[in-house]
């Protein structure tokens, strides 16, 4: 699982307020290697959630994100920002572990790199 | 400029679309693109032959250049080629005369002594004889070729193309009169790109994996192209976004069934090994999730490019959505799975009807779909209704750009819908999808029962036919198979 999937999904519980973003357990990370392409980096820019996304980026062991989110107009000129960014949300993959609900603390698994998102029949 | 455009004879209904949602990818209509022009006026201009039938491989359509015309071609999947016509006639006088008058400044860049050419002889409806090929070529030495003749590999590929009056004979749709053209090949489909990525070649399959042709298709309505993010909701062995990654898009999948999308057969036989064969890029994400009840997060929205999916029909494959069935039918009241079990518990599903699960599909893409993004899918249709009216499903955020049919078998077909979003997602939309959804909760049962007509309706036994009458059809000409091919 990709950071830019753990940045789309949520605890959908019912009864929880606030599932996002989902806290990362960590029991494997495997780096894979993706082409670049600056121009999809630019369109999925505006949908990250950037706070989730770099403290996300830590807990997977990468330390080369700002905290706050850059201008824009970064993402244009900066090359190097621009690998720094395509290296957190598609190099860094979450092979084995869970994403927990941040106030129920219910585990969603992750295996094979497939996290499984089903609620339970007393979640619905 | 006018072309010559001629099709691969199958699937009669694609072709255009095809064409269409090629000539806007490749920016056709760009000088189109002000908001108060309508959607409708980004179509293509198209022209029949003299004495043709709607149904015939031959076209005359109107792009605005030469590489717009070169790049359509060139993509497409039923587009045999686009030619720069140089002429055409009933005979081969009227076919000279007419090559003849073509302008000068349009012909002579094309027979300089630089480049290498060689003149194709193709007949429709008819065969040919290797003689009577020669001879047709002969006939050209009033065209003042000064290139050498590469029969393996030409700069420049002229056509000549014979259209016969006999077709009436064969099945193939009628015309009138012979028709003959000659032009120059700007560009065609690429005919390695089906044998390569055929299903029976393929390394990971299930019984619903959309067939090779038709993927490219669906990734040609939805217009997949490098830089753009393709989802579909209902992957399974991914054969529809292997078709996407193709085309150079970003993928993204979900499905329900965790077995399909995590497992597959064994670690070389699962959705990763479809990609790793062709030697594509792996979909950016896989994730096990209910199209009913969605994971994403609040506020998420238009995240997607294209959603190109073929949701479960309930026929060969039913969908399954979250909730037992006897909880839904109010057989069991809700229970709790005790903490020890919870881990490995595997939630019950119930059967997913088509009119909710397509509910599901509209209010997802209508969410997730950028402004401008495709929607792409699979619709069923019974053929037996005789309702002359198609009834497809709508949106308020979304306008209607094609539906091409395929005839499955004599009792239905399934439709390919395009959609394009071109109206933002509401929070009123958006309270009404859900009072649509707790709906459909209650009503559960009667949504299985609309459902199971369309299984049954295809899985009944046939009516018996009267003996006389089916001697008599075997005795006639075979009869025009208009959309059959």
């Amino acid at each position: 699982m990709r950071l830019l999937t753990h940045n789309m999904l949520s605890s959908n519980i019912k009864g929880v307020t606030n599932g996002f973003p989902l806290r990362i357990q960590v029991e494997k990370v495997v780096e894979k290697q993706v082409e670049i392409n600056h121009d999809f980096l630019r369109n999925i820019f505006p949908k990250i959630d950037w706070k989730a996304f770099s403290d996300a980026s830590r807990i997977m062991g990468y330390n080369e994100l700002p905290e706050e989110p850059p201008e824009p107009s970064v993402l244009e000129s900066d090359v190097e920002f621009l690998g720094k960014f395509h290296h957190a949300l598609l190099e860094l993959h979450l092979e084995e572990g869970a994403l927990l609900c941040p106030e129920t603390g219910r585990k969603f698994p992750v295996s094979k790199g497939i996290p499984n998102m089903l609620l339970l029949e007393d979640e619905v | 400029m006018w072309y010559l455009c001629v099709f691969y004879h199958r699937l009669l209904d694609y072709r255009k679309p095809e064409v269409e949602s090629l000539a806007d990818l490749f920016g056709a209509f760009d000088d189109k693109r002000s908001p108060g022009l309508p959607s409708h006026s980004r179509a293509l201009q198209w022209r029949l032959p003299q004495h043709h039938h709607p149904d015939s491989p031959f076209h005359f359509v109107d792009l605005p250049s030469e590489d717009i015309a070169k790049n359509v071609a060139n993509r497409s999947i039923l587009v045999k080629g686009i030619y720069e016509l140089w002429g055409e006639g009933s005979n081969y006088e009227e076919l000279e005369e007419a090559i003849k008058s073509y302008p000068d400044d349009r012909k002579l860049p094309y027979l300089g002594s630089e480049s290498t050419f060689k003149i194709t002889v193709d007949t429709f409806g008819k065969v040919m004889s290797h003689q009577e090929h020669n001879e047709r070529i002969r006939g050209f030495s009033y065209i003042p070729f000064k290139g050498r003749v590469n029969l393996k590999n030409p700069d420049i590929n002229f056509w000549l193309m014979e259209t016969d009056d006999s077709a009436t004979n064969n099945g193939l749709p009628p015309v009138a009169q012979r028709r003959i053209f000659f032009g120059r090949e700007v560009g065609g489909a690429d005919r390695k790109l089906i044998p390569t990525y055929q299903l029976k070649s393929r390394n990971y399959l299930g019984p619903t994996a959309m067939d090779a042709e038709m993927a490219f298709l669906m990734a040609n309505q939805a217009q997949a192209a490098p830089g753009k993010l393709v989802y579909d909701p209902f992957v399974g062995t991914g054969s529809i976004l292997v078709s996407a990654a193709r085309f150079g898009a970003m993928t993204m999948g979900a499905d329900i069934d965790i077995r399909v999308v995590r497992d597959g057969r064994g670690p070389d036989c699962n959705v990763w090994s479809n990609f790793k064969q062709y030697g594509l890029p792996m979909p950016i994400g896989l994730l096990r999730a209910d199209n009913n009840l969605p994971p994403w997060r609040p506020g998420l929205k238009e995240v997607f490019d294209a959603i190109i999916c073929d949701p479960p029909y309930g026929v060969r494959a039913g969908g399954r959505k979250s909730g037992g069935r006897k909880l839904l039918k109010g057989v069991v009241g809700p229970y709790t799975v005790p903490d020890d079990k919870r881990a490995d518990h595997i939630p019950s599903t119930a059967p997913y009807s088509l009119a909710e699960c397509v509910h599901d599909l509209l209010d997802l893409a209508a969410r997730m779909l950028v402004m401008g993004g495709r929607l792409v899918f699979f619709y069923p249709v019974s053929r037996e209704d005789d309702s002359s009216e198609d009834h497809f499903p709508e949106h308020p955020c979304f306008e209607f750009v094609a539906s091409s049919e395929q005839i499955l078998s004599s009792r239905y077909s399934r439709v390919l819908l395009t959609m394009v979003k071109t109206s933002p997602y509401t929070e009123e939309l958006a309270l009404a999808a859900r009072i649509k959804h707790l709906e459909f909760k209650e009503n559960h049962a009667k949504w299985l029962e609309e459902g199971n007509n369309l299984h049954s309706s295809v899985f009944s036994p046939a009516e018996v036919v009267e003996s006389g009458d089916s001697k008599e059809s075997k005795d006639s000409k075979p009869k025009y198979r208009g959309k059959y091919v």
